[in-house]
């Protein structure tokens, strides 16, 4: 054995640098698509492919909000319910009809909801108006989180894990648990319509069937990316960005250097929860339901997993929608992988919690390695 | 006397940059040895090496004539080796005795022998006479107690060899007597002790013999009596200082730039007045406790005050930290590493901090990187800060006195009319304290005022044009640069005297 030491280390230092590159993540996707494609030879069909990317937009644009959070070395564990509460609300206010076997017991039965449907049923610009309502529904869920946090020092933990339960049993008590359906097109249209199309086949069919066709570019890819390069452009390049992550690394290094730092945690709660609107209004759109259930679940395993997989440290300070971004789009690969595999939602979940746990000690290899470069 | 411990041609490599050079001394049984050198000349590695933390790369060690190769840690506590350490290893929520026991509780019967554990205790520590009871919580502890409490866990392990690293650094002047007379207690009972520490006067006064590091080399080595204090910073720098301080290049400005009075808060300062002029550099001196820090916060508004105006510039100042800030305070805090630093951002960044929303741009406040580039290289060339690339080195990797220049940096970049300088040399070595110190003064040399806090009377004295003394929140008097005098000074600071 005695080949040259100098080669080795190269190689080395080569690893180490696949290992910090922002795109890390990115090569493992493809690895791990790559590594399984002789296998399951349906993940790399059309079909899956169009599957992966609807199940990517909307986690990626809730992930997003996460990432601020976790940014400035806090936690959101309200996105699931403040994706509930809205969705519920934006659906009551819109649905064109509602069944009154399910609804007649609830708050707001008669008043708000009539089985004539919601206030803005039919009307000019109903649906940007409940948009509108959702959006202001958010930014509250976002305030009170982020005053709770900033003004009166509470740890972020807590004051979400109290959000979550309360908004997402007022949303449960709101329809007594039913979901809200026969939402207008327009809604259901940010969910799935398509904007550019494929099909793969023979030319002179004359009538394609709609299956056959695989949806390219969606509303939901085009929501989800310019919120992803807004949040890019808002955490990387702007003075807003740079001070989030300032706090996330010395808050009182931030403070004393003059940074409205309650102002700016206040301000990532609220985009938190705007995002996780955002991200819910394509599901219930998806679903063409407004579900007091939606976001439950393992949801936020997926969220805070898709971040951590990504890079982003959960002791605050660094952090990257690119991250992100790569993050998620493993995150719903491995998902799409898991189920073609035939395993339960059990399994899935278990298999789900090993790969989190593989991204944490990820992460602390990652940041023994920068430590040891930087000697 | 025989060596109790002797280092032969040690010598450590990382990566092929040596950090220790064949180091040979002894250390004699029942000594004090001091160890002294800048940052970076290599007594941590030594020391590691010492504690079997870190294997040497050539050389060996004796221990009372037998070899002594450590494989690890666990060696050097067993042979009899105790580090007290600059950041204390106690429990605060448990005793002290259970502190004294952690390696391992005594038992009878199955259960912790609370009796023995409280007896053997109180045996330890009246042989270093502390007179606390073994069963008080350590976080009710001063610093100074919890380092005796550090002292007395290294002797119910039965250490031989005690190795204090910098332990004064949070130590009040009578805690640091009682850590001396401790120090002296134990070498007459027959302990062997080496003491590395930046303060050369405690060096001079407490040890033996003595070896200099410069640059991981043994420069030089003798008994105490053969070295003066600046021949001992002589060999550390390997150059004539020509005095500790600059010589001040400006004299101070009639124009006032800030401006306090009747500044009171209930508890912490107490009806203060204060004055800073354009190009004055105001020393603020006072003991530990004295209210010092405390003022600095109030005047940057990061506390409150119940009573009392400030003004800079003759504009009224209130509310929060960012309107001192705006109206053009800077304030340099004793703690760099939790108040002043982002440890894990670059240079770059943290040189901005303080002045970011002056590089938005636009609606979204963009921020021009151009600019950033430019006026951060400006202020890595104007400061003489030693980083290899300012946008990927991050703050922790640099020395002591680099980060403090990236501290002061920071504020420059704002061009400040005051700076409020808490401890600005704490945890710098000799040749870079020398730096910011000439940086002090080209601040006040453009006209800017300063007002610098700090323990080191030498240091006031030999920067200040003029000292304000605290004692207990109050300013017991201030005296023109012309009248330094230490013993009036002290006397100020002890609150013997007040004019």
């Amino acid at each position: 054995m005695s080949s040259s030491p100098v080669p080795r280390r190269e190689l080395k230092d080569k690893a180490v640098d696949l290992l910090l590159s922002d795109q890390f993540v990115l090569y493992l996707s493809i690895f791990y698509v790559l590594l399984l494609a002789p296998f399951l030879p349906m993940l790399v069909t059309p079909a899956n492919l169009v599957n992966v990317l609807s199940n990517m937009w909307p986690l990626l644009i809730v992930a997003i909000g996460q990432t601020f959070v976790l940014a400035i070395g806090g936690i959101d564990l309200s996105q699931g319910a403040a994706i509930a509460l809205t969705s519920v609300l934006g659906a009551v206010l819109i649905t064109g009809a509602a069944d009154p076997a399910t609804f007649a017991n609830t708050p707001i039965w008669g008043w708000l909801l009539t089985d004539a449907g919601g206030p803005l049923a039919g009307v000019d610009h109903g649906v940007v108006l409940a948009i509108a309502a959702m959006l202001v529904a958010a930014v509250v869920i976002g305030l009170i989180n982020g005053m709770a946090v900033a003004m009166f020092a509470m740890p972020a933990f807590i004051v979400t894990l109290v959000a979550m339960m309360i908004f997402s049993a007022f949303a449960l008590w709101l329809t007594q648990s039913g979901n809200v359906a026969n939402l207008p097109d327009d809604f259901i249209r940010l969910g799935r319509g398509d904007i550019v199309s494929v099909y793969f086949g023979a030319k002179e069919e004359a009538k394609i069937a709609r299956r056959a066709i695989y949806s390219l570019v969606t509303y939901p890819m085009v929501i989800a990316m310019c919120v992803a390069l807004a949040a890019h452009m808002l955490l990387n390049r702007t003075v807003f960005g740079s001070q989030v992550l300032a706090i996330g690394m010395n808050r009182k290094a931030a403070e004393i250097s003059g940074v409205r730092v309650r102002r700016i945690i206040i301000a990532v709660f609220v985009l938190s929860a705007v995002c996780a609107m955002i991200g819910g209004l394509l599901f219930a759109a998806r679903l063409e339901a407004g579900r007091p259930t939606l976001g439950g679940g393992s949801f936020l395993l997926d969220v805070i997993g898709a971040a951590v997989i990504g890079g982003t440290s959960l002791f605050g300070g660094k952090a990257k929608v690119i991250w992100t971004f790569f993050g998620v789009m493993f995150y719903v690969i491995m998902a799409s992988s898991l189920s073609a595999m035939n395993l339960s939602a059990f399994q899935i979940d278990m298999v789900k919690g090993g790969i989190i746990l593989c991204a944490a000690l990820l992460d602390v290899l990652r940041t023994r390695l920068k430590r040891e470069r930087v000697r | 006397m025989t060596d109790l411990l002797s280092l032969q041609g040690l010598s450590k490599s990382w990566f092929g940059i040596p950090a220790n050079r064949d180091v040979s001394f002894s250390v004699r049984e029942a000594s004090v040895l001091g160890i002294i050198g800048q940052n970076g000349a290599g007594k941590s590695t030594l020391m590691n090496m010492i504690g079997g933390v870190v294997k040497p790369t050539s050389g060996h060690m004796l221990w009372r004539g037998l070899p002594y190769e450590p494989a690890g840690a666990a060696d050097a506590t067993r042979i009899g080796i105790a580090f007290i350490h600059q950041e204390l290893n106690l429990f605060t929520n448990l005793s002290v005795a259970e502190n004294l026991y952690i390696d391992g509780f005594p038992r009878r019967m199955g259960l912790i022998d609370w009796k023995r554990i409280n007896e053997r205790s109180r045996q330890v520590l009246s042989r270093l006479s502390l007179d606390f009871d073994p069963s008080v919580e350590v976080g009710r502890l001063s610093p100074g107690e919890r380092q005796l409490v550090e002292i007395a866990r290294a002797l119910h392990n039965e250490a031989s060899l005690l190795i204090f690293d910098e332990p004064t650094t949070s130590l009040t002047p009578r805690e640091t007597e009682r850590l001396f007379a401790t120090i002296e207690n134990l070498k007459s009972q027959g302990c062997t002790i080496i003491y590395i520490s930046h303060i050369l006067s405690d060096v001079q006064r407490l040890c033996d013999d003595i070896v200099v590091l410069r640059d991981g080399e043994l420069v030089s080595k003798g008994t105490i009596t053969e070295f003066p204090i600046p021949l001992m910073i002589r060999s550390m720098i390997g150059r004539d200082m020509g005095g500790m301080f600059p010589p001040r290049s400006n004299q101070p400005q009639g124009a006032t730039v800030l401006e306090a009075r009747g500044l009171t808060q209930p508890g912490v300062i107490e009806d203060v007045d204060l004055t800073v002029h354009e190009g004055e550099i105001l020393g603020l001196f006072g003991l530990m406790g004295a209210g010092r820090s405390e003022l600095a916060r109030v005047l940057f508004g990061l506390d409150k005050c119940a009573k009392g105006t400030i003004s800079l510039k003759g504009r009224p100042l209130e509310g929060p930290v960012r309107a001192h800030i705006e109206a053009g305070m800077a304030f340099v805090t004793e703690n760099r590493r939790e108040e002043g630093l982002m440890m894990d951002a670059s240079v770059a960044e943290n040189l901005t901090l303080a002045s970011l929303a002056a590089f938005g741009r636009g609606p979204f406040a963009l921020i021009d990187r151009d600019r950033v580039a430019e006026r951060t290289e400006r202020m890595r060339e104007e400061l003489n800060i030693k980083a290899s690339d300012i946008h990927s080195q991050p703050a922790k990797a640099l020395s002591g006195g680099n980060q403090q220049k990236v501290v002061i940096g920071k504020w420059q970049l704002r061009d400040p009319d005051l700076f409020i300088l808490d401890e600005p040399t704490r945890g710098v070595d000799v040749g870079a304290k020398y730096e910011i110190y000439s940086l002090i003064d080209q601040i006040a040399a453009r006209g800017g005022g300063i007002m610098m806090i700090s323990s080191e009377l030498e240091e006031l004295m030999g920067m200040a044009d003029r000292i304000v003394v605290m004692n207990r929140g109050e300013i017991k008097g201030q005296v023109l640069r012309q009248d330094f005098d230490r013993e009036r000074i002290l006397a100020l600071a002890f609150g013997e005297i007040a004019e």
